[in-house]
């Protein structure tokens, strides 16, 4: 088993691209990259695209070869894998490149993630997320992806010590980080009123307390860390990887509030990293919904179970707290194109770890880590990279 | 003894008002209720439907006694709004009470007698013994047009009777009916509400053929009036059953426990089903019981109807499912827009 | 949802009907055919669920999928079943009534509809008991 590194990172800005198509958008985040790297395309080995849903939002399947074809590799008759793990499948992607290269399979290897959301109405988006829940048990007797989360939301509020307030806070938090962010969908801060004063999506979750539907594009390339200075002067050493699942069902879980995945993900990566939460200097996670991000942070272990309200409140996930989250702006601010998203947070670690990430800037930063989760916690990926 | 083995109801919560409607048009409610003799009338939910209805009432038919519903060899759902034009609302109604596959199943039409043509029918296949049980519901969630005087009074609601030979709480003693082609109200093919021939709907419809059916049955069976502890009539408001029941010869205390349309309005195939229900609720063993449905085309059963011992035996378990009474408890009222969106007369952009 | 991918789970939909195993006495919603937790010692057989349950969470819908936007606002609730299984479903009561570990029995409604020409879904939603 090789130790794999991050030699290149490009993305797109993300928002409602109307003048990007899907292709374009790919083609747009894997220039960058391979400009990033120094690296012409035809040294590229193999390629894993993570999307969620060609298929519902322009009709379209067969990712993989489309993209390699579109990135002017399908002459080159290089493996190219679409991996779909619903908002997942971004984490899920790099995994499969980190695992290529790891393996000794593959050398340079393309990790991208792809959503082009905005090619159909908004009730047929919310109806295709819907997908990323259990459709027969759940989407059929009328959850909505948002309700699900609120059903968490509800669950943790009557058990834990959260104020809507708290909960608002990590919108505002992500907001303000996302206006440091040159390819943020969201500029603009916001204050806790916004929060409250938007509308009720399903109570107690509102507007703002939710991520948007975003087109946009990610692409990382990764490599033997043997070999990482052929290409760049900072490269970044991935540190573990780990995958979990669970029950599709938000009922069939074991605790409604706790997603069992990221914690077991979360243990794993440590435990392969040999690090403790004390040496992660910002972590990356996935807050579909703010509940989400409260649950992350505990889930992971940066914080006991019923106190990352007060913790965020308290301004410790915030760019100047203890543990930076989502300084990218996350999936409320950022944008969550949603195949995109788990490569986005490698590529804002990425930045960060190599003192690029401008205003939002942590200081010193050495180790970093991403959260990426599919549907309600039924698939998780966790990753943890360093400077070396 | 054929006869009803078990019954159940079910109505809506929701109500609405007449002088709800009639503050919308512009009329005058006092005028209108007195003149009908009519106060609220029941609201389908945004998910209720004729088949939901005859779901809920054949449910509660089945929780009073301890029926197995392999055992049920037919289904009949009488209606004038079944949800589907074609595709029988009693196959539905027999998955959902588990009778299903080894029966048979049609749905009726019949205006507002398709429910008591149902019992007739279960009757005939029961004693012939053809089957064991036979399940006949009548169950609407009649459209009554924007401010036609039919709007005050189409109501939404439906009663199940399982009719049988073993030890009935009521045994039918005698049915028969009269029918003619007689114009007085009908619906087109799909249009959206029925139309009616105004004062026609009167005496050459309603009071014709309640009267013809009531007297061809005191003529088979040598009864009249007073013969009988209950009267049944179709009740489309309150003052066709009380006149009705006074040129026969009925007392209005013979009739009273029957005739809950002033506050539920008037359920169309379920009128005197739930009507029977509601006097069998409040029933003891030996009332007689005469009811006399109508049906707009036109018809009318009538049936003799006696109660058993067995209403008060173990094997009948009357407050395991709610009654008339306790269904027309605590209602929701609705204003005319929420009751619009409900009854889909809000034309939406598909 | 085509025709026969309704059809196939009207007796889940229609009936509650899941399953349980007659050596560890876990019941299954909606049915499995073998016991995750006895294996090969599992004995599986048909369990017709009594429709009784608790509420463990909710929420109240107010931004729907299309099929159910005419419903809003509408109650969506995990309801622990008597018999142990949770599963997902309406509630059938205004936004300000339902509460976590309110009682509720199940009850037969139009869940949705295909379209206005399109078949129309039956299932199962709950109502609080009074």
């Amino acid at each position: 088993m090789r130790d794999v590194a991050v030699i290149g990172i490009g993305c797109t800005t993300f928002g409602e691209k109307w003048s990007s198509g899907f292709r374009e958008l790919f083609v747009e985040a894997g220039a960058l990259a391979l400009e990033d790297a120094q690296l012409s395309g035809e040294k590229i080995d193999a390629m894993y695209i993570g999307n969620m849903s060609a298929g519902r939002f322009i009709e379209q399947e067969h990712i993989g070869a489309l993209i390699a074809d579109y990135a002017g590799l399908a002459t080159h008759h290089i493996p190219s894998t679409r991996v779909e793990a619903a908002c997942a499948s971004g984490g899920l992607a790099f995994r499969q490149a980190v695992i290529a290269v790891a393996s000794g399979m593959e050398d340079i290897v393309v990790a991208a993630g792809v959503e082009k959301m905005t090619d159909v109405e908004p009730g047929a988006s919310t109806d295709t997320l819907t997908g990323a829940a259990d459709r027969e048990w759940e989407g059929f007797v009328g959850a909505t992806f948002p309700g699900l989360y609120a059903m968490i939301a509800t669950d943790y509020m009557h058990r834990y010590p959260l104020t809507r307030e708290q909960l608002a806070q990590v919108a505002v938090k992500n907001h303000y980080n996302g206006a440091r962010n040159p390819i943020a969908q969201y500029q603009q801060e916001i204050t806790i009123e916004t929060v409250l004063k938007s509308t009720m999506v399903a109570e107690p979750l509102r507007l703002f307390d939710c991520s948007p539907i975003t087109d946009g594009a990610a692409a990382v390339i990764v490599a033997p860390f043997d070999r990482a200075r052929e290409f760049t002067d900072t490269p970044i050493k991935v540190l573990a990887s780990a995958q979990a699942s669970d029950t599709i069902t938000l009922h069939d879980r074991r605790d409604i509030s706790t997603l069992d995945a990221t914690v077991a993900a979360g243990k794993k990566a440590f435990r392969l990293a040999k690090l403790t939460h004390k040496d992660i200097d910002m972590v990356e996670v996935h807050d579909c919904f703010s509940i989400a991000e409260i649950c992350a942070i505990e889930d992971l272990g940066f914080c006991r179970k019923g106190e990352a309200g007060k913790f965020t409140a308290d301004g410790e996930t915030a760019l100047s707290g203890k543990i930076p989250v989502n300084t990218s702006g996350g999936l409320k601010a950022c944008g969550h194109p949603v195949g995109a998203t788990g490569i986005k947070q490698v590529y804002e670690i990425v930045q960060q770890l190599r003192n690029e990430a401008g205003k939002r800037q942590i200081d010193d930063a050495k180790i970093g880590m991403t959260h990426n989760v599919g549907g309600t916690g039924a698939t998780v990926a966790v990753h943890i990279l360093g400077r070396v | 003894m054929v006869g009803i083995i078990t019954y159940g109801v079910y109505i809506p919560r929701y109500r609405i008002k007449v002088e709800e409607i009639a503050r919308v048009w512009g009329a005058n409610a006092a005028d209108i209720s007195g003149g009908l003799g009519v106060f609220e009338k029941s609201v389908p939910d945004l998910d209720e439907d004729a088949a939901t209805i005859a779901v809920e009432a054949a449910r509660n038919a089945l929780l009073r006694r301890n029926i197995d519903p392999k055992d049920i060899g037919a289904v009949y759902v009488g209606s004038e709004s079944h949800p589907y034009a074609v595709k029988p609302t009693a196959c539905t109604v027999g998955e959902a009470i588990g009778a299903t596959p080894n029966m048979t199943a049609a749905d009726f039409e019949f205006a507002c007698k398709a429910g008591t043509a149902a019992i007739q029918t279960c009757m005939g296949l029961v004693k012939s013994e053809m089957i064991t049980y036979g399940l006949a519901i009548g169950s609407d969630v009649s459209q009554g047009a924007p401010s036609d005087a039919l709007e005050y009074t189409a109501a939404a609601g439906g009663a199940a009777f399982l009719i049988g030979r073993d030890d009935p709480i009521a045994t039918i003693h005698h049915t028969c009916s009269f029918t003619t082609d007689t114009p007085d109200f009908w619906r087109r093919e799909g249009e959206d509400y029925p139309r009616h021939g105004g004062r026609f709907t009167g005496e050459p419809g309603y009071f014709k053929h309640v009267e013809g059916a009531s007297n061809l049955l005191f003529r088979q069976t040598g009864k009249s009036p007073k013969d009988y502890t209950y009267a049944v009539f179709h009740q489309p408001n309150a003052k066709f059953p009380q006149k009705v029941a006074k040129n026969l010869g009925f007392t209005s205390e013979q009739i009273a426990p029957g005739l809950v349309v002033p506050r539920l309005g008037n359920t169309y195939s379920g009128a005197s089903p739930i009507g029977l229900a509601a006097t069998l609720d409040i029933a003891k063993p030996d009332d007689t019981i005469f009811m006399c449905s109508f049906g707009s085309g036109a018809g009318s059963d009538a049936f003799d109807i006696e109660v058993t011992d067995a209403i008060l035996s173990d094997k009948f378990q009357r407050d395991t499912a709610p009654g008339v009474e306790q269904l027309l408890k605590n209602p929701i009222y609705l204003d005319y827009a929420r009751y619009a969106v409900h009854k889909g007369k809000i034309v939406m952009q598909l | 949802m085509s025709v026969a991918r309704f059809w196939r789970k009207i007796p889940q939909r229609y009936n509650m009907i899941g399953t349980k195993c007659e050596n560890c006495h876990r019941h299954f919603f909606p049915p499995r055919t073998f016991c995750p937790d006895c294996r090969r010692t599992g004995r599986i057989v048909d369990h017709k669920f009594a429709g009784s349950g608790t509420i463990v969470t909710y929420t109240v819908i107010h931004t729907a999928n299309e099929q159910f936007e005419a419903f809003t606002p509408y109650v969506l609730a995990i309801i622990q079943l008597d018999e142990g299984p949770r599963m997902t479903s309406q509630i059938v009561c205004s936004p300000g009534e339902v509460k976590i570990g309110m009682r509720v029995k199940s009850v037969f409604r139009r869940i949705a509809t295909d379209g206005e020409t399109g078949i129309i879904h039956y299932g199962t939603k709950f109502v609080p008991v009074e």
